[in-house]
């Protein structure tokens, strides 16, 4: 890489983490394409600390702040806010080493989390802070280095020939590393050419491996954050910091958290090979599973299972991966599900015949660049992530849309004219691969539109191609501007609360219901899905404000957790839940409880509410679920499984004697249609929200979130007419 | 017949916990069985015999992640 021009610098004097937290925060202004930089050091008032925790919650407390209500995505003022938490950085137990970004997004066009693991936000605490806000928009291309050594930020005038993900990230590791062993010091946050047109590209974040000697990427893939960066013209962000100590956090209480870390690497070691295979497969194993509980999208969510799946079963990907490698992306993280793939050689675009690493797939990319578009072939999958992560486009949004884009071709919705030459026909694995790469090239209006992400390309396929906007709907799994991740959700009413009243669309983040409510029959009542659907997207966010990651949570469990405890109290996996409370007093000092973890949690999910309702959206009339989602839409669906729906048919008490597959195709859709308002209304009550999905003054208040501008902006909103009554029950059977 | 998580299902002579399983094509290993309240545990999967009328437990113990 040529040398870079240093544009501006700026020294600070690093503040010491004690209990977790550094207390400050980091602000780098890049102007309005006028050069004028600017860089501040914020202080952490103990009220941040109380109302938003850390991680994801000091994201949306720092854009609230920087953003108007009129602000788009593409605004100057917009932010990505960078954040661990907390727990980030402890190296004694696994999956420490997650940050959450947040932004406006392109996509959504409201507040958007994507997340990613890896070295960035546990060094970026390391250097003294506890989130970092980018402002702005470069007037040329630049490369911004925190220097966590040397305690500076300096803005570079990139040089970068190549943007795309793995060329540039190569290259920052190697110019700012004093040594190849110095290269495991840095992390480089960047996206990809694709960001260039793209809505759904997003950041990749890299790690250096010490054993492949090479770099490794992480995805925070969702939501468009890699368009802000690069909008932003920010090739990358670089991170380095090259001393730490196995207690940086100044924790309370080591002991216990150590104790609690060889209880569960413990556990790893004895049973990961038999419960999920994380460190042999990944998440790739769930697969064969998926298929089996017809969960696994097939054709565009069509289906969901397959005899073909058997060539994409966890065993063919398992002899792909490189086994007995260290696969942890940060230290300590002994369930290592970040799988390789070594010496793969591309068959396609530009590097073809180039020998690469292949971060992944894992599951939600093995299945939507796969069997929802009609491809059954674990190499094909493998090389099109590839692509995917170099050009910055998100898997998830890419295989979603392109499942979509294949059924709107097979439908006639869409022609060979429109596409510029492609057949776009489910399982067309060349001319797939040629989309993929003008989408990232941004090749003509077709690829550009795709790009832009379903709920856009609808739009502009029926207003230049003519084609029938209803059905694209019925069709397109996507809701409030975000395709749907990769799970087949139609036969568990609670997964599609899960999916569909979310805070900001269908990533099964918040909640993953399917066996609870499908297979173990747990959730009998709206009352008892309305319940679900308020403790576990409080539940699993609240690591999104620690800094962690999920998987250590329930992807290994206690042998006998599925016999000690039943229902709702052994999806909670009681002993790891009680090793995150321990361990957030061991750190903090400051005592936790269940309640009071919902209750961390309670005030970030509805402060992100608001903000939603703040830039236009966050009401009821957003929480829409598509035909897909809830049941087939043509009677080739039905006909996949026609003694199951009609089963499904008869729960309804219709004698379907004599109906025609498509009246019954119609007839399901109507009653679940109907199943599904009285599910929005129950779990609107039970998150203290009112009919129209915006949660109350009394909410506000009892979390402490009443703001003078919260309540401003709720008063403005909140309509008597959508007051649950005190004695309306709205939670029936 | 017996019931499965509240469903009826055909029993057959000699249905072993790990022969319903196998026919309900329920592949996930973080599983617990349940044969009218008593807990089946994992080595007996295979010589457990269900008898007609039984009711089933067969919870899968994961909430995604």
């Amino acid at each position: 890489m040529k040398e870079m021009k240093l544009l501006t610098e700026w020294a600070y004097e690093p503040s010491k983490i004690h209990h977790g937290y550094s207390r400050k925060t980091l602000y780098v202004g890049l102007g309005n394409k006028d050069q004028k930089y600017s860089f501040a050091q914020k202080d952490v008032s103990d009220d941040m600390i109380d109302k938003f925790t850390g991680g994801r919650g000091f994201g949306l407390k720092l854009l609230w702040d920087a953003v108007k209500d009129t602000t788009k995505w593409n605004d100057p003022e917009n932010e990505i806010v960078i954040a661990g938490g907390p727990f980030c950085g402890i190296t004694q137990y696994p999956g420490t080493g997650k940050c959450y970004s947040v932004f406006l997004s392109p996509e959504t066009k409201q507040t958007y989390n994507s997340n990613a693991g890896g070295y960035f936000a546990p060094f970026l605490k390391f250097a003294g802070f506890d989130a970092m806000e980018l402002q702005g928009i470069a007037d040329r291309p630049v490369v911004i280095f925190i220097d966590g050594d040397n305690n500076r930020i300096q803005i570079f005038e990139s040089t970068a020939e190549d943007i795309n993900a793995y060329a540039v990230s190569e290259e920052l590791h190697a110019y700012f590393a004093k040594d190849e062993a110095d290269k495991r010091t840095i992390s480089v946050v960047t996206s990809g050419e694709a960001a260039r047109t793209a809505w759904i590209a997003g950041m990749n974040f890299s790690f250096y491996d010490v054993h492949r000697k090479a770099v490794r990427l992480k995805q925070a893939g969702r939501g468009g954050g890699g368009t802000v960066l690069y909008h932003k013209n920010v090739v990358a962000l670089v991170i380095k910091r090259t001393h730490f100590t196995s207690n940086e956090n100044d924790v309370v209480d080591l002991e216990t958290i150590r104790k609690a870390g060889v209880s569960i690497h413990k556990r790893i070691h004895d049973q990961d090979d038999y419960q999920s295979k994380m460190r042999t497969v990944g998440t790739a194993h769930l697969d064969e599973i998926m298929n089996d509980y017809h969960l696994l999208p097939i054709h565009n969510y069509k289906f969901g299972n397959s005899p073909e799946a058997v060539k994409i079963r966890s065993d063919e990907y398992k002899k792909l991966f490189t086994q007995g490698t260290a696969d942890g992306c940060w230290y300590g993280c002994s369930l290592a599900c970040a799988k390789a793939v070594d010496h793969f050689v591309l068959q396609y675009g530009p590097w073809k015949g180039r020998e690469v690493i292949v971060d992944g797939p894992e599951y939600e990319t093995a299945a939507g660049l796969g069997p929802n578009i009609g491809i059954f072939d674990p190499r094909w999958t493998i090389e099109a992530n590839f692509y995917a992560d170099h050009y910055g486009l998100d898997t998830i949004s890419l295989g979603t849309g392109t499942a979509w884009l294949c059924e709107c071709y097979e439908l006639g919705l869409i022609n060979k004219e429109n596409t510029c030459g492609l057949d776009l026909s489910f399982g067309n694995k060349d001319d797939i691969m040629e989309h993929i790469q003008r989408v990232a090239r941004g090749a003509n209006d077709f690829s550009i539109a795709c790009g832009k992400g379903v709920e856009y390309a609808r739009e502009y396929f029926a207003e230049h191609y003519g084609s029938d906007l209803e059905t694209m709907k019925k069709i397109g799994m996507v809701c409030q501007g975000l395709e749907a991740s990769e799970y087949r959700c139609q036969e568990s009413m609670a997964q599609w609360g899960g999916y569909f009243l979310t805070l900001k669309g269908p990533q099964h983040d918040e909640a993953w219901l399917i066996f609870m409510d499908m297979v173990n029959k747990q959730l009998p009542t709206n009352k008892d899905k309305a319940e679900a659907l308020f403790f576990f997207p409080n539940f699993r966010l609240w690591f999104s404000l620690q800094g962690l990651c999920k998987l250590p949570w329930n992807d290994i469990e206690p042998a006998d957790n599925g016999v000690r405890y039943k229902g709702l109290q052994a999806a909670k996996v009681p002993e790891h839940l009680g090793n995150y409370l321990n361990i957030f007093t061991a750190i903090t000092g400051k005592p936790l409880d269940e309640a009071g973890m919902i209750l961390q949690s309670e005030k970030v999910y509805n402060f992100e509410r608001v903000f939603n309702l703040r830039m236009g959206k966050g009401t009821s009339k957003y929480h829409v679920a598509p035909d897909r989602g809830l049941g087939p839409v043509f009677p080739d669906e039905w006909m996949a499984r026609p003694d199951y729906f009609d089963g499904k048919l008869k729960e309804f008490g219709v004698n379907i004697e004599g109906m025609s597959t498509k009246d019954k195709v119609a007839l399901l859709q109507k009653y679940r249609r109907a199943q599904w308002e009285e599910l929005k209304l129950a779990v609107y009550h039970r998150r203290g929200w009112n009919k129209n999905g915006i949660p109350t003054l009394a909410t506000v208040k009892r979390l402490g979130i009443d703001y003078p501008d919260v309540v401003a902006l709720l008063k403005k909103h909140l309509k008597p007419e959508d007051e649950f009554e005190p004695e309306e029950e709205p939670a029936k059977a | 017949m017996i019931t499965v998580n509240g469903d009826k299902k055909e029993w057959e002579e000699g249905l072993t916990v790990r022969r319903l399983l196998d026919r309900e094509h329920f592949s996930f290993r973080l599983i617990s069985v349940w044969v009218n309240d008593s807990l089946v545990d994992k080595p007996f999967y295979a010589s457990f015999a269900i008898p007609d009328g039984a009711e089933v437990q067969i919870i899968h113990n994961i909430c995604g992640g």
